[in-house]
């Protein structure tokens, strides 16, 4: 670890305040206005001549444009202008993508607004201005565009054969990018060929990752007011940082200039990691203007434009002896980039690369990742970016390898695990484990799940031919968290770091403000943060107060994504804090007129050591130096301290899963019956908040094996366009959950915190699957498609096969109709709130 | 997800109703509560010149009994079905119904006519409507008429409601105690439209089944009967091997689509597993 502008600060652990705070279940401090909407989310932000846009999306996923012709719309009421590519081609730059994985990936480059060409459904084509919303949306109906459609590329197995249409003219191929990370050639590992060839067992399979939509719930918006030549964007972001360094960037506006302010934001999930194309208009347009703009997308927008994740398929082959000892394990992977490349669409595959190896010691190692370009909507970041594909398929196929070998699926685990006096341990793909126990996880997540009781009743409906069968699926699983450190970004061509910074403001009346760099948009950080500078200072807990996400409050920051925030960004806190004690106990031996040596510090004030009753405040101090009356020569007078930790390491968290299905045979509805897991996050802040996360992770990555997927039809359209097709679980539609935790502190910083955010999420899906396979396996099931769709089960068990495609053949208007009505009753902005 | 301009009209009698869907204009809208009118205009699927909007005529809202029949007012919402007494005793298969309709939100603002009228092949009162025999009391123009539940659905999306007139209340049979009643309903999560799902009644005769109504939702473009499954359980003995042998019938006459959910062979093969199980559920098995 490294704290910036103090190298004297040895990079040993730290002696961290006793916790007072920390540990504590807490109540989140800012839920009551979030849930109220007592609070200002982007789309609230009303400014005096604000002006709104509306963008007419492209309803083909690949054709030139032949005509557009705006001029109708420019006469109805209301509107300012009307844009078109054309109109803005000059000064509208590419939108950045900062994750160049190989040195020859080619981009393409992504206008925000089409000029020429469309490639995916929903890419904007023309921009209207008007002075409301409704007058905007109106007028697009007078924009007349003709197309001349292209051969539409869908299918990645397709895009990269030889003679496939291209997506992009100026490209040879579909393939933007091999990325190979070898084991042998890297000197982490044996020769994976090798390994293969000598081995007593192989097993191959291919696995499908579903296309995803992140979903967020407050829909993107973005308002941009011009003053002079500065500009303000409030944006629904989770990057205000980033976004600010890349619009600069991309509009030329210079960095100084531009201010860049997410107020609070209604969740992401890595959604919200990414600089939008409206973002880059409404500058553009708030320039042309010199009046503030405001977009806020449609929810049928923000299904279809927002970009997607996941969509990956993966070829994996396991080499092992007869006894179960894993002896190499073999990647390939075909990533759906979209149509183009966005802040980290290429770099999602390559962080997954890291974690095939899972929890396992495999000597020999080897993945190859193509990234292919395809006319749908780009992916990018969702909730867990590349680690839950690369568990999934290590987690997929170890159950394989146990039904090959006949052999106990957690045995064979066992077997292969890291033990935990093995720990710091440096795995095959290079990244060195620091803690944990798996086997100590697992132990307690069986005792949650009462499993001989579930083995037992498994045993019995099996023999009596039950229509309702039983399985029970276990994921055992690590993550890379606590993005990052910024050499090994570097190493990994990623364009930025990933320190932290915080820095902490002393009142005069003692109260205190801590800075973060760390956005929060959902996470609960006010409260984590107020915790941990709470038992830090010693000050009550309602004394602090958590400032984040506008530029010009927190200068430097690089926000939230990764599991990053506690891990990197809290540690910077308490890094601030620390300055702060120090800075403080100058000040208050001054003032006590005692040696700095012979202070105490605790319970927020400094005392001298065998002088009883001598003492003050940290406060008090606070309040001292802001009079600054009396203080020491040569010190300045404040106590107030800044921080930025970049850590030496990732984090690992790990855990184990175990799903309990039932799966009736007839209807081949699945149903979770129990579902417990065993997170180790390192150090726990704040409980409540962990076990929200890990709830809120295990409906995402549970929706993603039962529920979600993203489909386009033949010609490129998003077929699952709204809520009624794309299904996101509701809480009735989730089993209790039962959660314990494990703690291994992180030794990679003080606060010993792993990260929580993307555990549930990761860990869950292949625990879902292989339960529900565990169930069928003896009726000749050895994979059904995610997700689990009742059809997919159905056809699986009784014609074999894995389920196939959901082709929405014959979807006619009916299906459209439900579609509507049920959006009424999931469509948040259809009853007036943001939430 | 903004609608276009359109006119708005709130009455709050029937004539007055009748008087503002007469001089909207060409395309008229009735709002009945609005749970599919709206998303579909908000997504500019329908641009209505004129939306009439029920909810304050009061007179269309409530239940009463007549005779040995049970009187719901069109602009009763699932929320009043759900709390009202007389459904309770005589209209359970109504109330089971209306319990999977979407979620609470929906079911507070959504109608027990407006569902009809909109006939939604995978909504879920239709089936319940045809299989109770249902009668449909419609007021226009040309004064008031009753129409059979069995002439009520005459397509996907359309009733046998000519232009001008307005669904008023529909009348439903009491169901005794010697009725038994399920709506077996199959979808992947709680607020999705039905897969597929089955609406049973079925009268008991001591151990023998005297008479079996099945409605069947979302196995065509209208709601329909087991017809087949109906005649084979009437006079048999209650027992899971009649039933499983008249359900095997289910989808006999049935013409299913096939969307994301669900192929055409696979909501037929629903359709005689729900119907088993909805029918050996109401007969007490």
């Amino acid at each position: 670890m490294t704290v910036t502008d103090d190298p004297a600060v040895p990079d040993a652990p730290v002696d961290l305040a006793p916790a007072k705070e920390v540990g504590q279940a807490r109540r989140r401090k800012e839920d009551a206005r979030l849930i109220t909407g007592k609070t200002t989310w982007t789309d609230n932000m009303v400014l005096p001549g604000m002006l709104h846009l509306a963008v007419l999306r492209s309803p083909v996923a690949h054709g030139r444009i032949t005509h557009l012709d705006v001029s109708a719309a420019k006469e109805r009421p209301n509107v300012v202008a009307v844009y078109t590519g054309r109109d803005l081609a000059e000064e509208q730059g590419s939108l950045p993508c900062a994750w160049p994985v190989t040195p020859d990936m080619v981009n393409p480059g992504h206008p925000s607004i089409a000029v020429d060409q469309v490639n995916h459904v929903g890419e904007a084509v023309a921009v209207v201005v008007a002075r409301s919303r409704t007058a905007a949306a109106d007028a697009l109906e007078a924009i007349d565009v003709d197309y001349e459609p292209l051969p539409v590329v869908l299918d990645m197995e397709q895009a990269v054969q030889e003679g496939s249409p291209l997506v992009h003219d100026s490209t040879s191929s579909n393939t933007s990018y091999h990325f190979v990370f070898d084991a042998g050639e890297a000197g982490t590992g044996a020769d994976t060929d090798q390994a293969f060839a000598d081995a007593e067992v192989t097993v191959s399979r291919r696995f499908v990752q579903q296309r995803l939509i992140p979903a967020f719930m407050e829909p993107r918006s973005v308002v941009v007011q011009p003053s002079g030549d500065n500009y303000t964007m409030w944006s629904a972001t989770q990057i205000p940082h980033i976004l600010r360094v890349m619009a600069a960037m991309v509009t030329g506006i210079p960095e100084h200039k531009l201010r860049v302010i997410a107020p609070d934001v209604g969740g992401g999930f890595g959604g919200k990691l990414q600089v939008n194309p409206e973002e880059i208009l409404c500058l553009l347009i708030a320039r042309r203007l010199g009046k503030p703009v405001k977009w806020t997308e449609t929810r049928s927008e923000s299904l279809m434009t927002a970009h997607h994740g996941r969509d990956q398929v993966q070829f994996i082959d396991i080499a092992a002896d007869r006894d179960g000892t894993v002896r190499g394990l073999r990647v390939r992977l075909l990533a759906d980039m979209g149509a183009y490349l966005r802040l980290i669409t290429p770099g999602v595959p390559a962080l997954g690369a890291f974690m095939f190896p899972g929890i396992y010691k495999f000597p020999a190692y080897r993945f190859e990742c193509d990234g292919v370009f395809t006319n749908k909507v780009p992916t990018d970041a969702y909730r867990g970016a590349g680690r839950p594909e690369a568990t999934f398929a290590i987690e997929r196929i170890m159950d394989e390898l146990a039904v090959e070998l006949d052999m106990d699926p957690l045995e064979l685990r066992r077997k292969n695990w890291i033990g935990a006096e093995e720990f710091p341990f440096t795995t095959v793909a290079g990244l060195e484990y620091d803690s944990g126990d798996y086997h100590q996880a697992t132990e307690q997540a069986l005792q949650l799940i009462g499993y001989d009781e579930l083995r037992a009743e498994q045993q019995r409906r099996r023999e009596a031919n039950d229509p309702v069968q039983l399985g029970i699926g276990f994921s055992t699983f690590t993550e890379m968290c606590g993005l990052a450190p910024s050499r090994v970004l570097g190493s990994l061509a990623f364009g930025a770091g990933g320190w932290e910074q915080a820095s902490i403001r002393m009142l005069p009346t003692g109260k205190v403000e801590v800075v973060t760099g760390s956005t929060p948009h959902g996470q609960g950080h006010e409260t984590a943060w107020s915790q941990i500078v709470a038992d830090q200072l010693g000050v009550p807990f309602e004394d602090v107060e958590v400032l984040h996400g506008d530029t010009s409050i927190s200068s430097r920051g690089l926000d939230t994504y990764g599991s990053r925030s506690l891990v990197v960004g809290g540690t910077a806190v308490v890094k601030a804090a620390e300055k702060v004690v120090q800075k403080a106990r100058v000040i208050a031996a001054h003032l006590l007129e005692a040696s700095e040596d012979d202070l105490e510090f605790t319970g927020g004030k400094f005392t001298v050591r065998g002088t009883p009753g001598a003492g003050i405040g940290i406060q008090e101090v606070a309040l001292a130096i802001f009079a600054a009356h009396d203080y020491p020569e040569g010190v300045e007078p404040t106590i107030d301290a800044e921080a930025t930790f970049d850590p030496e390491n990732f984090s690992f968290p790990h855990g184990t899963h175990i799903c309990a299905m039932e799966v009736d045979t007839e209807t081949g509805s699945v149903k979770i019956r129990k579902y417990a897991c065993v997170d180790d996050v390192g150090t726990i802040v704040n409980p409540l908040i962990v076990e929200g996360q890990v709830h809120g992770g295990l409906a995402q990555g549970i929706a993603q094996a039962l529920y979600e997927e993203a489909i386009y039809d033949a010609d490129g359209n998003l077929t699952t366009g709204s809520f009624v097709d794309y299904l996101v679980p509701a809480a009735s539609d989730l089993p209790h959950f039962d959660t314990g935790n494990t703690v291994h502190a992180a030794t990679s910083n003080p606060l010993g915190a792993k990260g929580v955010g993307e555990a549930g999420c990761i860990a869950s899906t292949p625990a879902v699957v292989n339960a529900a396979l565990d169930a069928v396996r003896h009726l000749g099931v050895t994979d059904i498609r995610m997700p689990l769709t009742p059809e997919r089960v159905w056809r699986a068990v009784h014609q074999g096969g894995d389920g196939g495609d959901r082709a929405a053949a014959g979807s006619n208007a009916q299906g459209a109709s439900s579609g509507e009505a049920a959006a009424a009753s999931t469509d948040p902005s259809s009853t007036g709130g943001h939430l | 997800m903004i609608p276009a301009p359109f006119a708005y009209a709130r009455p709050t009698t029937v004539d007055e109703a009748l008087q503002a869907i007469a001089d909207g204009g060409e395309d008229v809208k009735v709002l009945a509560g609005g749970q599919s009118l709206i998303p579909v205009m908000r997504l500019r699927l329908a641009a209505p010149e004129t939306v009439v909007d029920l909810t304050r005529v009061e007179g269309l809202r409530g239940v009463r009994e007549e005779g040995d029949q049970l009187v719901v007012g069109a602009m009763t919402t699932h929320a009043d079905v759900l709390a009202d007494p007389l459904l309770a005793r005589y209209g359970q298969l109504v109330v089971q119904a209306t319990e999977t309709v979407a979620d609470r939100q929906v079911r507070r603002r959504g109608t027990f006519g407006g569902a009809l009228a909109h006939a939604d092949p995978a909504g879920d009162l239709p089936a319940v409507a045809l299989a109770l025999d249902a009668e449909f009391v419609v007021v226009g123009p040309g004064g008031r008429r009753t129409v059979a539940a069995a002439d009520f659905f005459v397509d996907y999306l359309t009733t046998a409601l000519e232009e001008g007139e307005l669904l008023v209340e529909i009348r439903l049979p009491k169901l005794g105690e010697d009725w038994g009643v399920r709506y077996e309903k199959f979808n992947r999560v709680a607020q999705a439209w039905s897969i597929v799902a089955v609406a049973a009644a079925v009268r008991r005769e001591g151990g023998r089944i005297a008479e079996a109504r099945i409605g069947l939702t979302n196995m065509g473009p209208t709601p329909l009967r087991a017809r087949a499954t109906e005649a084979a359980l009437v006079g048999v003995d209650v027992s899971m091997e009649t039933v499983t042998a008249a359900a095997a019938q289910a989808a006999e006459g049935t013409s299913p689509s096939n969307d994301l959910n669900a192929q055409a062979d696979y909501r037929q093969h629903l359709a005689q597993v729900l119907t088993r199980r909805a029918v050996a559920a109401a007969a007490g098995l």
